[in-house]
Order: structure tokens, then C-alpha cells, then sequence
């Protein structure tokens, strides 16, 4: 790895992690965190929920496939930064439009290969997420380390606004031109007819949420996080959606207190960030994982059918399952750490899944969640 | 749901003996499934025809039976054992096909008994290609255009549409046995031809080639609640048109998107579905263009097979256990994952780290056989490697497959073989013309175009070779300074440091030492010496399943040049067993049968047992097996590095066959402690000329001998002992390149094969015996008492290999005498070698003398079989005598009894491997063995020629062809034959014999010669036994053509007299009384 040059990762705990350097050439800060798909890079790296953090991968070989449009899960790259073992020095993938390295690049996104991710997976297991910062721009680790330590902390921090649009706006498109197993096919989300209006919160919503909904008949209005329940019924929805998204929670009170307004008047649906919203609206509490899950191998069984499903997780907050109060059910349990996964309200006919049924990437065992919110609305 | 109650019995059947394409991994999933049955409470029955087996072991299973797998003999055993039900899908295809027929006939209803873990619907879906494609397109899953046909006028038809180059496949063979491509009109016929009369059913499926579509497969589970998951994804490197058992595969896969990748899980799971398998793992095979993207499945297997051996070595996740598991009706979630105990078995694995599989070939004991690597598989075993990158695994698997390649290297350019090698055709050596071709200056893309191999792989290997080139571009100056500023790694200059650097690099893309001093001009063991003093030595991960999410309990490890090793090694006291590498014709199942015993034993005396082996068929590379697990390369560089970590207290070698063997001297030099046998006495005994001596000075006969290092001095050693000699390499295996001349120019051509197959070492010359009875002693020494564990006798006469020859145990036709001086020199040269541990001797008994042709001072393949015949653990004792205990201390003192017969018979590869001559010969070439055995001799041989696929007909027509010197002993052969009421017919010069002597014969053409021949009666089905003893160097086309056509029609074919003899003696005790079947367990216990 000649051609590169050398970069470092620094811990708050004072540990560096030395790497080459690829993307953009520059320095930024987050929280370290570990990602164990094995495919989907690009949807990760797009995936507004990872705002604010620095994405270990420990799939080794990344960058074989490259880029390409389509895979984007929003309009840039939210991580801060990007760990991996071996960058591919090549493209391989009739897709691909651009190299991983020029993607990062071309969106100011700091990358570091050549590091030992095993063992920085090992030690964020044992030592909990914490603050880093990564830099191809300063390689003094001791320098890193006290800005690691200087970086904002997660825990109590509203993210969702950041990442949130800062405009409604209305989302018709299924899927896009290739999807393989041909379900939606081009042009799908005009074909299918719109049955539905849902008001969509964008605490950083992922696109693969959107076009499911929308071949599933939907017209999509999405709205920015602070938006209030008046201003969301005045919308006349059939259903709404709380989104995914990053940051702590309970930081997210505006959307706690309009969420909370919400229950009872219309079929609530919510995903990631939005669960936990729902959570926290009904009354429950929430709190931060050690190191999260991240990863599209989760098992997630359903408590009412026993059902298992692997699944494709990104948190490091849950809902506390022993908080839920009277008739709420915790609907969904991680098999892995008997994590809180899901909860359903059926008295206010809402409900919603930690994981991301979306996929996107990840396995596509739950779809049948959006057909549920669908039957709700009918 | 919880584990099914209203069961207690469970059958298991085995694959039988090992073939193309149905090896170890069967072993390794039988045993999994009788562990984890047993210790579910239910009772394990087991039936394997393949006596080195470690499911055969009578601890494994609660009755085991090593009896013929056919429909008849399952019949008595289900009548005997009543079991509840069959659980067919750990046994590989041969144990699926024979549930189906059991099913089909209606055995298991007149029993009672179900099928467990794939119903018969499902089987026979998956199996059935035209059912299976009917279903697939109902399921809205694409599968490639084909047609379905029973005849050439159909085939013909079908073309039409489908167009070249065309795929055939033969439905219901397995290991793609059958199939074929046609590239056009020209070859369409004869493919179509061979793949119709390969399929039991008559059946071939003609389809769209899909020649240079990347392929994948998934590893799969599915429970009876609908739970899938995919266990592993599978890259081939190389592109469709190699059958995947030929290809060089990587895990996980790595050059597809997740959309691409999630579309392949979908469309396993709807398989899954629609195949209808609940109660278990599958394969599902896909084919995929890299320029649309377009995916096609293009097969399904309903069992575990051998790529769910290697996914389960893989990742961690014991595909074969689970689905035993879930076979008695546990879910997933109810089945915890051993590794990390807190997380079940219902997700699916996450590696951090890169897997890669690289198939061994045997063809060069095959001249004549096409070494394309097409549709039908023709390797023999594989080797995995895992490394944090693909080019770390890459290098480890190449040195692991023990052939002398260091790594990928321009080195590889230096191969003979690989000069000859040409990149368009999918061989062996296609991979090694990559490194010599990207060396020599070709394009990336060129070799792209021309392998279709895909770029990123390419990208990877020519990494790997910029690598070295920089390395060379050291200099021998830097090395030097490098060198002196060894000792003082911390005060290093610029030029030091950015070589230190570079050798770190290197070594973190799995470059062996022996390519580093290559490059640098140094010897392997200076660079060990440098790089340990300069710190860069391996560390070693955890294989944990989940890229260490979860903390990992299960000592499986794997090297890298990395930081924070987590081997965490204990201060118990341990051995370390090598393992045996790769399977090869000559080093297989026994000596991996023989390591599982090792540790077994080792275990049970208190040691911490520590595997090395880098085979994952194998059951010694089960997690579960030795208390850690190195799944590493076994080469003196990678072995010593563990032993720097563990220090063990003993290093055992004498159990993994000759690739251990072959270290002794390199890790006794390096200070390691070798248990059993000194590396000095195992020396004695490969040295031919210390050999020698010491016969001389035991007063033991011996067959002249001499070596030679020229062609001069072997003309010169042949002047000396006379024609016929045995010429032979040193230091091999198997019989490697091993033949017999009879004159000057035939010695001259072996010597010349002999030179290449083990460079730089001597060529053996022994008198050889003609007309010799055989005899293979194993024993287990203690440094002072020999106790022979079994004597056997083979049945082909000398100059066949042993591995290829039928023995019997006890021997049948030896007199008290010449078994005595059998016991005598067997107990004389185990003690001169001081042998600890195992021996074995092999015997030529002729004209009243004893001979002793060599002695191996380490366990033969044999053992497994001793043990099964005698009772005895041969293994655990000679294991236990290593660790110090004596034969007395563990009561061995005796040759045990042997109670009836017990006879072995060798699995030949002609089937899969057309063009091969068929003659038995001193080069081993059998892949596998059965055991038949019975009261009688006649009916163990019956029993193992049955196991063999070679049934002794007990009536009908004997084809009878023998060489002038046989001609008087086929007399009385032919004369018993027909006094069973068999109708006899001879060739010419056989007839006219037969009939002087007044046995009634009709004479036939030859083949190849006018009016009806012996191919005419063969492919008639007029032929139910073929004799046939040919003469000289070279098979006669006419006998090449008969023997094709045997093996075609199946029809026994019997090349020596005495197997001749011996199968008269079967067919005439078959006549008499049917066969019966008898569990080891009920056999041992009276």
C-alpha cells in the first residue's frame, strides 16, 4: 500500500489504531462502532442512523464492488469515517460507476485501511462504543487521542435534526431500475396505484423504507422531524411512519411529545430511532447498549409466532422491555441478548420493529411488517 | 417444539468407501450426527461399508454395521435393529440414493420406518432434474433453458433449440459423473452418449452452456418452522463449466453487491420451499453473468454435502450436527451455537477473515486421462486455508496442498508442469499459469479475457506478485545490512527499517519464508531466524462465527500476521498431532482415522490435544475433535510456529501418513520433541542403504537391491540383480510413479518419472518377485516389546500395489511356518528400530522364502481395518505407548484373535476418470476400501465385492481372457465355474485351452476384431463376470476397449488370477448360503 499515505485512529481510551489513508484527506470525529455485514458497504455508509459515528467493517475485503447511484440509502454519506482491513484496489462489478475511494472523496469522507479491525472490533466489544477520531492529516496519536476526547458524546444528544430534511416533501418511486428478483421492476412506483397517504418522520429516513411503502400503494409525504401532530393530521393521513435515525432518543423529546399525541388517532408504524420513539411516547424507557448491534445476521424472533428471522440491525440504544407499560407487548426478541427488538400497541394501533425490516442491506426475512402497517390502514 | 419422543432407534447410512467426490466430509458428518443423536438419548444404529472411517469405530454408534450398502443387506439390518427411523441425508449421495430405493421398494413401510431430515418428496424432487426444473419454474425461480432426454434422436431435437456449446448432465450420478460439454455437432453425439449410459435412468439433461458465469453457492438450513438461514456464501474462482469440487473456491463471497447477494438468498429460500426440504441443510448452486448480472440456479442438494463440510469449517457452524438436530425436530432457536454458548443457532455467521479452498488432482498417476477440468469431477481432496485476506489464504492453502509450491510465486513458472500448462483450458495447474503468466508480463486483462476468472481476483494475485517483485528489488545489499542488524532490531537504519517493513508486509500477505528467501537470496531457515528476531511472528484468531461480536469458548485457530493473538495457549500438559493435509491416492481417511484415535487416546490419558491439519472433509479438523485446533498448512515454517506458542510437551508424526513424516527431520533439527519413534530410526528405515544393513545384520531375507542416482548406475544395479526390477522413488507415498521393467528401455523411461516426482533424491531398485504371495503386518511397539496386531494377507499377487490389492485378515493361505517367520521378523525389526508406536511390515512369500520388502515405521493405512477386524483400538494404543505408557501397562501383549474373516478390497477412480489404464499396477491408485466380513472367507470376499459395486454373480455367463502363462490355472478356474452351471466364453487363445481340457466354452471376437466381440456380449448384458489377465507393458487397445466397456455396463472385472480364485471361492459360498449381517458390536461380544 505504497501509493497511500498513513493515517491513524485514536480512541478516547488512548489506544491508536495506524492504517493508510483513502476517501478524503482530512481529519473528523465520532463514535468508534463495528458493522459485521458482509456485503452492502455503500447503503451503510449512506444510512443517515450512522451520522455522527466512525464504521468499523469486519468483512475484510471492501471496496470490491465499487458504487454505484442506486445503492445510496439518502443523499450522502453520514458516517464520519470509515475503518476496514483491505480496500480493494479495484472495481469488480458490472454496476459499479465509481471506485469506493473517489466516492469517499468526492463526499469528503475520511477512510483508513490496512487496520487490524479484529482487534478494534475486539477491544470496542470489550471496552464499550466510544468517541475517535480518524485522520489522514495529523498521524501525532497523542494529538488524536485528546481530540477523541474533546469530540461530542452520543448520550444525550439529539441527532435526529441534523440529518432530518428541512422540507415536506412526497415520495412515489418503488423500486429502481434493477432489482433482480424483478418484484416493483422499473418503473413500479407509478404503476401501482396510490391507495394510501402516509405521513412519513424523517429522523433520517432510509430510501428503502420509502419505496417499500410506496409499491405497497402509498403516497409518501415526508416530513422533517419537528413537525408537529397537528400539522401531521392536518395532513388527513391514513397511516404514519416514525423513521429511523441516529442520536439518543430521549433527546428527541419534540417528537416524544408529538408522537405522543399521535397514539390512538391513526395506524403509527416505526422503525430503529422511530421504535424507540414510539417506546418512549408510550411510556417506556430506553438506554444505550454497550456496543449495539450492527450487522445483518441478527435473529429475531417473534414472540407471537415463534418465528425467527435474520435480521439487519443498526442501534446502540434499545427500549427497556421491562418499562413497557400495560397492553403494550414486547413483540420482538433478539435471540443473541434477549434485546427488546420490537413492541405492539394494539390499542392504539401502532407499532414498530428496533431493526430494519427495510433491509437495505440485509436479509429481506421481514418485509411482511410493511404489509401489516398496509392492513392497518385498510 | 423440543426434540421428537416418539423415536428411539435412528439409521444412519454412510457414503461407503471413499471416491471422487464423496470423501472425508462424510465421515465427518456421520460422526457429528451419531454424537449429537446419542447424546439426544436416542440410539444410533450405523451402517458404512467403508472400514476407515471414524463413524465406523464401534464407540461411535450403539450397533454399527460396515456392510455393503445395498437395499438387500439394509433389509436384514432393519429387520435386526428395528429402527424407528432413517436419517439418509448425512451419507452423501450414495446414502440418499439407497434411502430412496429402500422408500421406493417399500422396505421402510414393511419395516415401519420413516425417513428423517428430507422426506422422499423432497429428494426426489431436488434429485429428479426435470421435476426439480418444473418446480423451480412454479416457484418463479429461473433455471437454465434445457430439455430432458432419453435418447441421441431426442438429444438432437432439443440441440436445436438450446445451440453450442451445449452442458449434459446425467441425472442421478453424483460428482457430475456422466457429464460433459459439446462444443459442436462434432463431439455432440459421443457426450450425449456417455452421459445416457452413465445415468442408472437413462436420463440426460441437455441445457444452455453457461461457460464463464461467475458461480455461487449457499449453505443452507431450514426448520420445520419455516426458519431459514444461510450459513455460508461460496465464490468458485473459477467460472461455471468447472465442476464446483474442481474449482478453487473463496468465503464469503466477494464481488457481490448486497441487492445482488440478497437476490441469491431469496431465491436459496424459495427453493428451500418449494424442494419442500424442512428438517435441514441443503446446497443450493447458482450461476450468475457478470456483465447483466442475470442469476440461474442451477442445482440443489437436500443432504449435507462437501461444500457444507467446508462452510461448516468455514464459519464455525456444524451444518451436519444441526441437522441432526433438527432432523429429530429441535428448531433453531432451541440449538445453542457451541462457540460462543450465549447465542443460538439461528442466525447466520459473520467471518472476519477470508476462507479459500483449493482442490488436489491426482493425475499424474492417471497418463492417458484428459486433465480438463470440466462438468465431472476429477480431484481427489482439498485443502483449505483461512487468512485475514484472500492472498494470505491463497499462499497458505497452495503450500497446503503439499506439492512442493511454496506459494503463489513466479517460482511456479519454474514447474514443469506449469510451463507446459496453457491458460484457455481449465486444468490443475491453471492458477500456477496465472503467476507464471502475470510474471512474465501479461496483461491483467488479458488473463481476465482468457480465464474469465473475475478481476477482482486477479487484482489479488497480481498484488501478491508485485509483493515479491519488491522484495527482490531489495537488494542484496539491504538483506546484508538487514541480516547484521538482526540482533539489534531497534537501532535499525532507514534502508533496515523500510526492509523490516516490507518482510512484515509480506508475511501479512501469507508469504511462506521459502518465497521471501527466494527473493532475497537467502535459505527459508534465515528468514525464520531474521523475521523472529525482528518480531514479526504470526498471531492466531479465533474461527468464532460471528467476526467477535461474541467472545468465541472454542479453541479453533487460524494464523495471521496481525497483533493480539487470542490463542491463549494453557500450561497443561499437551501434544500436538499433525494431521495428514489434503486427501491424495495413498494418503486418505486412514490416517486421519488414526490421528482422531490419537487424540481420543491422548485425551483419556490427560493431555491437552492439539490438532494440525488443513483438510476440511476431515473429522480431525472438527472443532470438537482435539481440544484446540490449528487449521493451518502443514509445513515445517507453519508448524514450528505453533509450536513456538504452545510448546508442547510431544509432537506426534507417525499418524498423518508421509506429509508428517516428512517434517521429522526439520522440526527434530529445530529442537521439537518428536514422541514414538526416532526421527533417527524413521531415517533407518526410508534409507535404503542403512535399511539394507540392518537386514543383513538381522539375518532377514530381502530382495536384491540398489540404488542409484544416474541412469549408469541403475544399469549398473540391474546388471547386478537381473530383470524384473521394482523401480521406485524415495520419500513418497502411495507407490508414486512406481513400476516394474522388464528390460533396459522400460527402466530407463520410469527412472525418468521417478527423478521428477522426488527431485534431488535417490531411485530405488529391487529385485522383483514375480508370482509372490503379499503379507502386511501392522504393529504397535513400546521401545521393547512388538505385538503384531494383525497379519494380512493380500489377495492380487505381488507387484500390485497394496493399496490397490483385496486382503484378508486372518490370513487364509499361509502356512503356520511361514507365519511364524512372519511374527519372528516382524518382532526383530520393530525392536532394532526401537519402534514406539506403530509399524508396519510388508512380506513377499515365495518358494519357501520370507522376504521383507519394506518396513514403514509409522501407522499404514491399514490400521483402521486391523482395528475393525480385531477389535483392537491399533491407534489409541500406539498413541498411548507414545505418551509413555507400555504395551503391558495397557495389557497388549498379545496378537488379539480374529473371529472369521475379515477382508478388505480397494475402490478403483476408473468410473470418473475415463482413459486411465484399468491394469492393476505397483502405482496405488484406489481411492477408497470396503470390508466385507463373515464367518467364511468366501463370503467376506463376496461381501466386499459387493461393497465394491463389483456383486460376484451367483449364475449366467463368465467371460474368461487370460495371458498364456494363466492359461493352466484358468483351467480349473473355468472348470469349477462351470460346474456352477455358469455358461463360460473365451477369447480365441482361452477357448482353445479350455476346450482341450474338456471344459465346455464358446469362443468370442476380441474387440476391435470382426463379427461379435467381447465389447458385443459386454454392452448386451450377456457378460456377468469378466476375467481377464493381461501381460506386458502397455494395455492392448482391444483390452482398453473391453475394460471401457465393463466399466460402463458395470460389469465385475476381475485382472488378477488369484482374485479370480478368490471370487470363485465367494460365488460358490454365495451358491451355498445367502449372505448375513452381524453388527461389530454383536460380533465382539461373541
Amino acid at each position: 500500500m505504497a501509493h497511500l499515505h498513513p493515517a491513524l485512529l485514536a480512541l478516547e481510551d488512548g489506544t491508536c489504531w495506524p492504517g493508510f489513508g483513502f476517501g478524503a484527506i482530512g481529519t473528523s470525529s465520532g463514535e468508534i462502532v463495528f458493522n459485521t455485514s458482509l456485503t452492502g458497504y455503500q447503503e451503510i455508509l449512506t444510512d443517515p442512523s450512522y451520522h455522527g459515528q466512525i464504521i468499523t467493517m469486519t468483512m475484510p475485503h471492501i471496496g470490491n464492488y465499487g458504487t454505484t447511484p442506486e445503492d445510496d440509502e439518502s443523499d450522502r454519506v453520514w458516517a464520519a469515517g470509515f475503518v476496514v482491513r483491505s480496500l480493494s484496489p479495484v472495481v469488480s462489478n458490472w454496476r459499479a460507476r465509481q471506485s469506493l475511494p473517489d466516492y469517499l472523496a468526492e463526499r469528503g469522507v475520511v477512510g483508513i485501511t490496512d487496520v487490524n479491525t479484529r482487534a478494534l472490533v475486539r477491544h470496542i466489544r470489550t471496552h464499550g462504543a466510544m468517541r475517535a477520531v480518524l485522520s489522514s492529516k495529523i498521524t501525532d496519536g497523542d494529538k488524536l487521542v485528546a481530540l477523541a476526547r474533546a469530540a461530542r458524546d452520543m448520550n444525550g444528544l439529539d441527532l435526529a435534526q441534523e440529518v432530518s430534511c428541512a422540507e415536506p416533501y412526497t415520495w412515489t418511486e418503488g423500486f429502481d431500475w434493477w432489482r433482480p428478483d424483478g418484484a416493483g421492476g422499473q418503473g413500479s412506483g407509478g404503476a401501482v396505484e396510490r391507495r394510501y397517504r402516509v405521513v412519513a418522520f424523517d429522523f433520517g429516513i432510509k430510501r428503502n423504507i420509502l419505496r417499500l411503502l410506496a409499491v405497497r400503494g402509498c403516497e409518501v409525504r415526508v416530513v422533517p422531524a419537528t413537525t408537529s401532530a397537528s400539522e401531521v393530521l392536518a395532513l388527513d393521513p391514513d397511516g404514519i411512519f416514525l423513521s429511523n435515525g441516529p442520536g439518543d432518543p430521549a433527546a428527541v423529546t419534540y417528537a416524544i411529545a408529538a408522537v405522543r399525541e399521535l397514539l390512538g388517532q391513526k395506524p403509527l408504524f416505526g422503525i430503529c430511532l422511530g421504535h424507540q420513539i414510539l417506546g418512549l411516547a408510550l411510556g417506556a424507557e430506553t438506554y444505550k447498549l454497550k456496543f449495539g448491534h450492527r450487522g445483518g445476521n441478527q435473529p429475531v424472533q417473534v414472540a407471537e409466532s415463534g418465528a425467527v428471522q435474520i435480521s439487519s440491525h443498526n442501534h446502540g440504544f434499545a427500549v427497556n422491555a421491562a418499562t413497557l407499560p400495560e397492553g403494550v407487548v414486547n413483540s420482538h426478541i433478539n435471540l443473541n441478548d434477549n434485546c427488546c427488538e420490537g413492541l405492539d400497541a394494539p390499542a392504539y394501533r401502532a407499532f414498530s420493529v428496533q431493526y430494519h425490516p427495510e433491509s437495505s442491506p440485509g436479509p429481506h426475512d421481514s418485509d411482511a411488517l410493511f404489509d401489516k402497517f398496509i392492513a392497518m390502514m385498510q | 417444539m423440543g426434540k421428537r419422543t416418539d423415536i428411539k432407534t435412528i439409521l444412519i447410512i454412510g457414503s461407503g468407501p471413499i471416491v471422487i467426490g464423496q470423501a472425508c466430509e462424510f465421515d465427518y458428518s456421520g460422526v457429528q450426527a451419531c454424537k449429537v443423536l446419542r447424546r439426544e438419548g436416542y440410539r444410533v444404529v450405523l451402517v458404512n461399508s467403508n472400514p476407515a472411517t471414524i463413524m465406523t469405530d464401534p464407540e461411535v454408534a450403539d450397533a454399527t454395521y460396515v456392510e455393503p450398502l445395498t437395499a438387500v443387506i439394509l433389509d436384514k439390518i432393519l429387520t435386526i435393529e428395528k429402527p424407528d427411523a432413517v436419517l439418509p441425508t448425512v451419507g452423501g449421495q450414495t446414502g440418499l440414493n439407497l434411502a430412496v430405493e429402500l422408500a421406493e421398494s417399500g422396505i421402510l413401510a414393511k419395516h415401519g420406518v420413516e425417513l428423517i431430515g428430507a422426506d422422499l418428496r423432497a429428494i426426489r424432487l431436488a434429485e429428479d432434474r426435470s421435476r426439480f426444473k418444473q418446480a423451480m419454474i412454479k416457484a418463479g425461480v429461473p433455471v437454465p433453458v434445457s430439455h430432458f432426454v432419453y435418447s441421441l434422436e431426442e438429444a438432437w431435437q432439443a440441440v436445436e433449440e438450446i445451440g453450442y456449446p451445449t452442458l449434459v448432465r446425467a441425472s442421478f450420478t453424483m460428482g457430475g459423473a456422466g457429464g460433459g460439454v459439446a462444443q459442436g455437432p462434432d463431439d455432440f453425439a459421443e457426450v450425449v452418449a456417455h452421459g445416457l449410459r452413465q445415468s442408472p435412468v437413462g436420463e440426460i439433461l441437455i441445457e444452455r452452456s453457461l461457460m464463464g458465469w461467475k458461480e455461487y453457492e449457499l449453505e443452507v438450513m431450514r426448520d420445520k418452522a419455516d426458519n431459514f438461514v444461510v450459513v455460508c456464501s461460496i465464490e468458485n474462482v473459477d467460472p461455471m463449466g468447472v465442476h464446483t469440487g474442481d474449482s478453487i473456491t473463496v468465503a464469503p463471497a466477494q464481488t457481490l453487491t448486497d441487492r445482488e447477494y440478497q437476490h441469491l438468498r431469496d431465491l436459496a429460500k424459495k427453493v428451500m420451499q418449494a424442494v419442500g426440504v424442512e428438517t435441514g441443510g441443503s446446497n443450493v448452486q447458482f450461476a450468475v453473468n457478470p456483465a447483466t448480472g442475470e442469476v440461474i440456479v442451477i442445482e440443489m442438494n437436500p443432504r449435507v454435502s462437501r461444500s457444507s463440510a467446508l462452510a461448516s469449517k468455514a464459519t464455525g457452524f456444524p451444518i451436519a450436527k444441526i441437522a441432526a438436530l433438527l432432523a429429530v425436530g429441535y428448531t433453531l432457536d432451541e440449538i445453542p451455537n457451541d462457540i460462543t454458548r450465549v447465542t443460538p443457532a439461528s442466525f447466520e455467521p459473520s467471518i472476519d477473515y477470508c476462507v479459500v479452498k483449493i482442490p488436489r488432482w491426482n493425475f499424474e498417476k492417471f497418463p492417458g486421462v484428459d486433465p480438463t477440468l470440466g462438468p465431472q469431477m476429477k480431484s481427489v481432496g482439498e485443502v483449505m486455508a483461512i487468512g485475514r485476506t484472500f492472498p494470505e489464504a491463497l499462499n497458505k492453502a497452495i503450500r497446503g496442498l503439499d506439492i512442493g509450491a511454496p506459494g503463489f510465486s513466479r517460482l511456479l513458472g519454474a514447474r514443469r508442469e506449469v510451463t507446459e500448462a496453457v491458460l484457455h483450458r481449465p486444468t490443475a495447474q491453471r492458477l500456477f499459469k496465472i503467476a507464471s503468466s502475470l510474471n512474465e508480463g501479461a496483461s491483467a486483462d488479458d488473463i481476465i479475457t482468457t480465464t474469465a476468472f473475475d478481476p477482482w481476483f486477479i487484482s489479488q494475485l497480481q498484488e501478491i506478485l508485485w509483493m515479491e517483485e519488491e522484495i527482490m528489488r531489495l537488494g542484496d545489499w539491504e538483506t546484508g545490512r538487514l541480516a547484521l542488524g538482526a540482533g539489534q532490531s531497534l537501532s535499525l537504519s532507514v534502508s533496515q527499517s523500510h526492509a523490516a517493513d516490507l518482510l512484515r508486509r509480506a508475511k501479512r500477505m501469507g508469504f511462506s519464508d521459502a518465497v521471501i528467501g527466494a527473493a532475497m537470496g537467502m535459505g527459508e531457515t534465515a528468514v525464520r531466524q531474521l523475521r523472529k528476531s525482528l518480531g514479526i511472528t504470526p498471531v492466531y484468531y479465533r474461527v468464532d462465527t460471528c467476526a467477535a461480536e461474541f467472545e468465541a469458548h472454542t479453541p479453533y485457530l487460524y494464523s495471521t500476521y496481525e497483533s493480539h493473538c487470542e490463542a491463549n495457549p494453557s500450561d497443561r500438559k499437551k501434544v500436538m498431532i499433525l494431521g495428514g493435509g489434503p486427501n491424495r491416492i495413498g494418503q486418505g481417511i486412514e490416517f486421519d482415522y488414526c490421528c482422531v484415535q490419537a487424540c481420543w487416546a491422548l485425551r483419556e490419558l490427560g493431555y491437552e490435544t492439539i490438532m494440525v491439519n488443513c483438510n476440511p472433509e476431515t473429522v480431525s479438523t472438527d472443532y470438537d475433535t482435539a481440544d484446540r485446533l490449528y487449521f493451518e498448512p502443514l509445513t515445517l515454517e507453519d508448524v514450528l510456529n505453533i509450536v513456538d506458542l504452545e510448546q508442547p510437551d510431544g509432537v506426534i508424526v507417525q499418524f498423518g501418513g508421509q506429509t508428517p513424516i516428512n517434517l521429522t527431520a526439520g522440526l527434530a533439527a529445530a529442537g521439537v520433541p518428536i514422541w514414538g519413534t526416532s526421527p533417527d530410526s524413521i531415517d533407518l528405515a526410508e534409507d535404503r542403504g542403512r535399511f539394507g544393513d540392518l537386514l543383513q545384520t538381522l539375518g532377514i531375507d530381502h530382495p536384491a537391491w540398489g540404488v542409484a542416482y544416474s541412469a549408469a548406475e541403475a544399469l549398473d544395479v540391474v546388471a547386478r540383480i537381473g530383470y524384473p526390477v521394482l523401480v521406485r522413488p524415495s520419500f513418497v507415498l502411495g507407490g508414486r510413479a512406481m513400476a516394474i521393467a522388464y528390460d533396459d528401455e522400460s527402466l530407463l523411461r520410469f527412472l525418468g518419472e521417478a527423478a521428477q516426482v522426488s527431485p534431488g533424491n535417490p531411485v530405488l531398485i529391487d529385485q522383483f518377485i514375480e508370482d509372490a504371495f503379499e503379507v502386511d503386518v501392522d504393529a504397535v511397539g513400546d521401545g521393547e516389546q512388538v505385538v503384531i496386531a494383525g497379519v494380512m494377507q493380500h489377495i492380487e499377487e505381488a507387484g500390485v500395489h497394496s493399496g490397490d490389492s483385496a486382503c484378508v485378515l486372518p490370513p487364509y493361505k499361509i502356512s503356520a511356518y511361514h507365519l511364524s517367520i512372519i511374527e519372528d521378523y516382524s518382532e526383530k525389526l520393530g525392536r532394532a528400530l526401537g519402534v514406539r508406536g506403530l509399524m508396519n511390515v510388508q512380506f513377499a512369500i515365495k518358494d519357501e522364502v520370507v522376504y521383507v520388502i519394506e518396513v514403514n515405521p509409522r501407522a499404514s493405512r491399514t490400521v483402521p481395518f486391523v482395528s475393525k477386524a480385531t477389535g483392537v483400538q491399533v491407534a489409541k494404543l500406539a498413541a498411548k505407548v507414545q505418551a509413555g505408557c507400555t504395551l503391558a501397562e495397557l495389557g497388549f501383549t498379545h496378537t488379539p484373535a480374529v473371529n472369521g474373516f475379515f477382508v478388505k478390497e480397494a475402490v478403483l477412480p476408473f468410473d470418473k476418470l475415463p482413459g486411465a489404464d484399468m491394469r492393476l499396477s505397483p502405482e496405488m491408485r484406489s481411492t477408497g476400501e470396503v470390508m466385507g466380513h463373515a464367518a467364511r472367507f468366501g463370503h467376506a470376499f463376496a461381501k466386499a465385492q459387493l461393497a465394491a459395486k463389483t456383486e460376484l454373480p451367483t449364475s449366467g455367463t463368465v467371460l474368461l481372457t487370460v495371458n498364456d502363462f494363466d492359461k493352466s490355472a484358468a483351467m480349473k478356474l473355468g472348470r469349477d465355474l462351470a460346474r456352477m452351471g455358469f455358461k463360460l466364453v473365451a477369447t480365441q487363445g482361452t477357448a482353445v485351452f479350455l476346450q482341450k481340457g474338456g471344459v465346455a466354452v464358446t469362443a468370442v471376437g476380441k474387440a476391435l476384431e470382426p463379427g461379435p466381440t467381447t465389447v458385443d456380449l459386454i454392452r448386451d448384458g450377456e457378460i456377468q463376470l469378466i476375467i481377464n489377465t493381461p501381460l506386458g507393458q502397455q494395455a492392448r487397445a482391444d483390452q482398453a476397449a473391453m475394460y471401457a466397456a465393463a466399466v460402463r455396463h458395470n460389469v465385475p472385472l476381475i485382472t488378477t488370477l488369484s482374485a479370480a480364485q478368490a471370487a470363485v471361492n465367494g460365488i460358490r459360498a454365495l451358491r451355498e448360503q445367502e449372505l448375513a449381517v452381524k453388527s461389530l458390536q454383536v460380533h465382539y461380544g461373541g
